[in-house]
């Protein structure tokens, strides 16, 4: 428009600050393919091109400064723009109608566009210019406040706003002691409330940042070199530091509009009307942090700072309708791991609206919403628990379909059917960073054919600001495309478009032996000659093991390439503990045991300090053993007689058993015997999901055996044959397969049955589950295992006898092998040092771990440990 | 089966013997400090290694034979035992996912993929031949 009037020569257009906001205005344009008719200049201050700032603290968890970079490769050259890297402007002349840089370099322009963002202030406390005094705005300012911190213990931030929280964080991950002075009574004051400030100050003590409210700095005390020692509070405390970080607040960069006689708020900001022009004078604009907005604010956030650059640029462009009047200061952030949104109306101050609290200090979780008198939503503040803000925000203004309380409640207490994102109407923004509603989302899987979460992302911008709708986001994509009648494949994983079962039959057929053989012969395209994932591996591992005899692989389930594929249970043939320390369960068949025995599973578990808990499944568990004393453990169990119990694996657990018609007086059969044949003969089966079983004497069922997926009961004339049950979280009670069945009967059934779920089912599928979910279900059963309607009977029996007959003890197959003991070390470099970080406290006259680990120096959120090598 | 020719065996064989004079460095605070030998390590699985200083490391080769190495401690449950989770691959990257709560890890850089605010340490690797 401006510059349409201008002469034959390209019309020039110079953005000051290539910031956020400025280089979404170059995109803005490029967009307009404005750069094709306009020269355009870019003076950029920072010695980089323009970054994610919002993400600054990402850094410190590992995110390069080149990752944080915002400017494709090649943007710049592609559009033919000049970008002058660390060459800031110095002076406008407006009449001349040029800008001068640092570097002497001076430009005429049609358009100026300022873009300066705003500079962190710093109070004008005493000592504030000491050495080790720092802002945090910048790449720069962090690299410093890096450099600074490994030579110190600790930092302070002044200010316990939103950036003020986030240094915090830097700082805490720095591995520094932390502190926090706010002047205000109560962290965050802008954004949240005070039940919301409580909330997130007792959770972010807990992580070991102290937090001081309501005090001020008066003086920044510095030693006999110059650089910080302490702080003098208000309150007349003082607090010793190394360091301190400014976070108080920021203000409009406006000086070189002032200079040049642009008017600036009172408390700063470039003038500027609805399209980002400054009434003065129509060839300058200002964008983002820099401006003062035309409903009179300055805005602080990136959202709005990029709806002034479209608007910008679309009146430069000469485009109609773009302006910007105000937008929405929402918030959702994520600060030291502490859920923290605002949104609407948080503060209330609607005349005669009325609000809603939900406080649970003990998990540090406070909301409030803000209802007008006829229910409409104005607005809210999440602590601690901010899942529900991508559908409340864009709730706001209408009436909520649920009533406000049941909006507030923790999903799950008393959950009322959670309220889905389909609730919402077309046109409500479902990203707040970029502006795209509901309807946008939905096109892009409808209209621009989308089919994954990530090309929608590409597609229409959402997600890719601060991420916090992506929740949604996928919810919403599923959901379209369900509708579309596009399934959301059903492959193993990432790797295999097979499920488990076409992989079972496939290894099968072809007796492939070898997981990266099946990977880069019958995975996915992308997925060959890669890595794998720990979903197939552990899958694909389980499949050759049960069919190890049949298709001729190694029986032992850690030589080779196997020992690469199990989960870390099945590496070490024992049970992880939350501490990193094992638990070892030998097998006790049927749960029958002899003192003896069980005077040296007291001596082995006395000897090592082991913690005994009889087991759910009749035997005995010994918890807290270190990796490097696994062997010398079994080494003593072995020669006792034990075995392996599988307790790590997805094989055979237990079969546990009641006493039966030996001694009790209903029994009908010789229950303890049955049950210690079936483990003997079962021990070892790999399979989908772990394998249970029981068997009952008479029908009072004291074993539970219909609670297993595979029951026995007996019977006055044999044996009843149960299959399906389950225990755990989703209880089903095991249907009647075959009734009144001799010992040998019995057994054959059961070994068709195994073998025909191991063949069929998919991973971690239970039987019962399985059973539910496969075509025709205890009827096709019954008909392939009782009747051999698919003719396959001989062959899962085959399958059963290789297993039966090539079992053995991995227990005393490793400590056999010098090759295979080589893992049991807890450091690689220091096979003899026992892991430190494994300890223990006593409780009830045995060891419990001690997590004390926990509670100390790890944040859950933003550790980092060491610096991330250089 | 597969079989192996007389040829495949004997580079199998001379590439382990040659693994075991490979001595696997990490950078550690600006230095390169030696932790194994390559052929202590199985490819695609990790190992614990301690630093002079105690902090402790989880090194990975992967199946392609590269080096990794992050640090060992698992910031969800703060248990040490990264170095025995299952690797994979997104994207043509290299994870471990952790063995109590299977949260994954990128191996080059440490980045939690499952949480954008977790990332643990990642250490620059190399062999260095004898
Ligand atoms: C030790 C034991 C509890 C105890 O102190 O008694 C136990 C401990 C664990 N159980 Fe269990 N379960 C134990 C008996 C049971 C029982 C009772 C039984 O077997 O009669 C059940 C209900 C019966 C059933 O499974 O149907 C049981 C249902 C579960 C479930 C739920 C399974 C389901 O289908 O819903 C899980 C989770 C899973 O496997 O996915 C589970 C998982 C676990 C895991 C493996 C959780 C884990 O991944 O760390 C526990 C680790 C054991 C360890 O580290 O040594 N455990 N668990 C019991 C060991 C029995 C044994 O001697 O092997
Ligand atoms: C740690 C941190 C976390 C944040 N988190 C969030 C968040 O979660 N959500 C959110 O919405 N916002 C957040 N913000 C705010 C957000 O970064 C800003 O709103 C946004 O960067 C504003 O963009 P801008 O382009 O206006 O300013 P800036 O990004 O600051 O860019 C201005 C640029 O202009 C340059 N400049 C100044 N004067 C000159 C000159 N004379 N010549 C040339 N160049 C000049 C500056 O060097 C700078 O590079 C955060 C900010 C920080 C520091
Ligand atoms: S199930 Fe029957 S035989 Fe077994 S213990 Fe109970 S009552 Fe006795
Ligand atoms: S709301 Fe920030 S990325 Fe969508």
């Amino acid at each position: 428009m401006t510059f349409m009037t201008a002469a034959a020569n390209p019309p020039t257009i110079v953005l000051i600050g290539h910031g956020m906001v400025g280089h979404r205005f170059l995109e803005a344009l490029a967009e307009r393919r404005v750069p094709d008719r306009a020269r355009v200049v870019v003076l950029c201050e920072e010695p980089r091109p323009a970054y994610d700032r919002v993400q600054l603290t990402s850094y410190f968890s590992g995110r390069t400064p080149d990752e944080l970079s915002l400017v494709a490769e090649d943007f710049m050259a592609r559009h033919g723009i000049e970008l002058h890297i660390g060459d800031p402007a110095t002076s406008i002349d407006r009449a001349a109608r040029t800008v001068t840089a640092r570097s002497g370099l001076t430009i005429t322009y049609d358009t100026l566009v300022l873009a300066t963002g705003s500079y962190p202030f710093v109070p004008p406390v005493p000592g504030k210019d000491a050495e080790g005094c720092f802002v945090y705005r910048t790449i720069e300012d962090l690299l410093a406040i890096e450099e600074y911190a490994a030579g110190s213990r600790t930092g302070a931030v002044v200010g316990g706003g939103l950036l003020g929280l986030e240094a915090a964080g830097a700082l805490k991950g720095l591995g520094l002691a932390t502190h926090v002075v706010e002047f205000a009574p109560r962290l965050m004051p802008v954004q949240v409330d005070e039940g919301g400030g409580e909330a997130l100050r007792r959770t972010i003590e807990k992580m070991g940042v102290e937090v001081h409210t309501g005090v001020g700095t008066q003086e920044i005390v510095t030693g006999e070199g110059g650089s910080v020692i302490a702080m003098n509070l208000s309150d007349g405390s003082v607090l010793d530091t190394d360091l301190v970080v400014f976070s108080a607040g920021v203000r409009p960069r406006d000086q070189l509009a002032r200079e040049c006689g642009l008017p600036v708020g009172e408390r700063g900001g470039i003038v500027v009307d609805e399209w980002c022009r400054t009434p003065e004078d129509e060839r300058v604009y200002a964008i983002g942090e820099c401006a003062l907005a035309a409903d009179g604010r300055v805005y602080g956030l990136v959202a709005p700072g990029y709806d002034m650059a479209v608007a910008a640029a679309q009146a430069i462009a000469g485009e109609a309708g773009g302006s910007f009047t105000g937008a929405d200061t929402s918030t959702k952030l994520k600060l030291l791991g502490v859920d923290v949104a605002s949104f609407g109306d948080a503060h209330g101050t609607t005349p005669g609206c009325l609000d809603v609290h939900y406080c649970d200090s003990r998990s540090g979780i406070y909301k409030k919403l803000v209802i007008a008198e006829d229910g409409t939503l104005l607005g809210g503040v999440l602590v601690g628990d901010a899942d529900a803000y991508g559908m409340l925000r864009p709730l706001t203004g209408s009436i909520p379909p649920l009533a406000p309380e049941q909006l507030v409640l923790p999903s799950g207490a008393a959950a009322p059917a959670a309220l889905g994102p389909s609730a919402l109407p077309d046109d409500a923004v479902i990203c707040n960073c970029h502006n795209v509603t509901k309807g946008t989302i939905r096109a892009a899987v409808t209209e621009h054919e989308c089919t994954t979460v990530p090309q929608v992302k590409k597609c229409t911008k959402a997600g890719s600001g601060c991420g916090s709708c992506v929740k949604v986001l996928t919810t919403l994509v599923n959901e379209e495309l369900k509708a579309g009648g596009i399934t959301v494949e059903a492959g193993l994983c990432g790797c295999f478009s097979h499920t488990r079962a076409e992989l079972y039959e496939i290894v099968r057929a072809l007796r492939i032996t070898s997981y990266a053989d099946l990977l880069d012969r019958h995975g996915r395209q992308e997925a060959r000659g890669g890595e794998g994932c720990e979903i197939c591996k552990p899958t694909v591992a389980s499949i050759i093991a049960s069919l190890a005899p049949t298709i001729g692989a190694g029986g032992y389930v850690l030589d080779g390439e196997q020992a690469s594929l199990q989960d870390t249970n099945d590496h070490f043939l024992a049970n992880l503990q939350k501490n990193g320390s094992y638990s070892i369960v030998p097998r006790i068949p049927g749960g029958e045991i002899t003192p003896e025995k069980l005077i040296v599973i007291g001596e082995v578990a006395r000897d090592f300090g082991l913690y005994t808990k009889i087991t759910g499944g009749q035997r005995i568990d010994m918890f807290g053993a270190r990796v490097d004393q696994l062997p010398l453990i079994w080494a003593r169990l072995v020669d006792a007689g034990f075995e392996s119990g599988h307790a790590y694996g997805k094989a055979l657990r237990t079969v546990k058993s009641c006493v039966g018609q030996t001694w009790c007086r209903y029994g009908v059969q010789d229950s303890v015997k049955m049950a210690i044949d079936l483990e003997l003969r079962y021990r070892g089966l790999r399979s989908p999901h772990k394998l249970k079983s029981a068997v009952s004497g008479c029908a009072r069922e004291c074993a539970e055996a219909r609670g297993k997926d595979f029951g026995v009961i007996a019977t006055s004339h044999g044996w009843n044959l149960y299959v399906g049950g389950n225990g755990g979280a989703d209880p089903r009670h095991a249907d009647l397969l075959a009734q009144d069945l001799s010992d040998a009967e019995l057994v054959r059934l059961i070994d068709r049955f195994l073998m025909f779920y191991i063949r069929t089912a998919d991973r971690l599928e239970r039987t019962s589950a399985w059973l539910e979910r496969i075509d025709g279900g205890l009827e096709h059963v019954r008909d392939v295992v009782v009747h051999d309607s698919l003719g396959i009977c001989d062959e899962l029996e085959a399958l059963m006898a290789d297993h039966v007959a090539n079992y053995r003890d991995e227990w005393a197959q490793t400590l056999n092998d010098p090759d295979r003991l080589r893992r049991f070390v807890s450091f690689v470099n220091a096979p003899d040092a026992p892991d430190p970080s494994v300890c223990f406290t006593p409780e009830r006259d045995q060891i419990k771990p001690d997590l004390e680990i926990l509670a100390g120096p790890t944040l859950p959120v933003r550790t980092l440990e060491g610096t991330p090598s250089a | 089966m597969t079989t192996l020719s007389v040829e495949t065996l004997e580079t199998a064989e001379a590439a382990e013997a040659a693994a075991q004079s490979v001595t696997v460095e990490l950078r550690v605070d600006g230095a390169w400090v030696g932790v194994c030998k390559l052929g202590q390590l199985t490819p695609g699985r990790g190992a614990a290694a301690l630093l002079p200083d105690g902090r402790q490391v989880a090194v990975f080769r992967d199946r392609g034979g590269a080096l990794h190495a992050i640090a060992n401690q698992d910031p969800f449950t703060g248990a040490y035992v990264l170095s025995r989770g299952l690797l994979g691959s997104a994207a043509g990257r290299p994870y471990v996912a952790s063995p109590l709560l299977k949260q994954r890890f990128d191996l080059a850089t440490g980045q939690c993929l499952d949480d954008e605010n977790v990332t643990v340490a990642a250490y620059r690797t190399r062999m260095r031949r004898e």
